[in-house]
């Protein structure tokens, strides 16, 4: 169980790859750094399309859960 | 520069939905992963960018069987063209009608969705084009 306090949950699930990597990417903008973001997810896509945003965009990744249908992303807007 | 900065061009050439949709899900992805995309525009594929044409259904690909083509049309992501939206909307992506394809359909830029750019020569593609890799779709 994550204790790290969410400050906007996005729930993409149902959505078609790469609806939820756009959804969390136009809430980071909109974010502050510092902010915790969370994206549940069923499109499999985003298990390797976040992270590698993640990286990429140079944000932290908390945690990856995976629950039943659908994944757990929690990240932070680091920059 | 490294492989994954280079732009990402694409041509495209095809205009039915599920190529268009392809594309499009391409060119988002590589917005998103910070890569500048210059899309060419020609033929049926620009033929699908007017924008009193947009929206129509521009059908499947000849190779889209019987079984298969329900199932494509039934899939609930987004149309091409809010994928392209999208992608414009985070990161650099240039849309280009071809000029020869222009002419061949008697086109004005006027009669383009705002998604296109503009009009450009091959050559002036090619330039834009000159790093990176060039897909063909």
């Amino acid at each position: 169980m994550s204790t790290t306090q969410v400050d906007r949950t996005i729930d993409a699930r149902g959505m078609a790859c790469p609806g939820p990597l756009m959804n969390l990417i136009g809430a980071m903008r909109q974010g502050t750094v510092g902010q915790v973001f969370e994206v549940l997810s069923s499109d499999e896509g985003s298990k390797t399309d976040i992270p590698a945003w993640i990286a990429k965009a140079k944000q932290e990744m908390i945690e990856i859960k995976q629950e039943e249908g659908f994944a757990r992303f929690i990240v932070r807007k680091a920059r | 520069m490294d492989e994954q900065d280079k732009p990402l061009s694409l041509v495209l050439f095809s205009g039915t939905d599920d190529k268009l949709n392809a594309a499009a899900v391409l060119t988002v992805g590589a917005a998103a992963m910070g890569r500048h995309v210059n899309i060419f525009l020609q033929y049926y594929a620009l033929d699908a960018f007017r924008s009193s044409r947009m929206r129509e259904d521009h059908h499947l690909s000849p190779e889209a069987t019987a079984e298969q083509a329900p199932v494509v049309s039934a899939h609930p992501g987004l149309h091409w063209s809010e994928l392209l939206h999208q992608a414009k909307d985070v990161g650099e992506v240039d849309i280009q009608a071809c000029a020869l394809s222009m002419d061949m359909f008697h086109l004005s830029k006027t009669d383009l969705d705002p998604l296109v750019d503009g009009v450009e020569g091959v050559a002036a593609f090619i330039a834009s084009a000159s790093e990176g890799q060039v897909v063909f779709i």
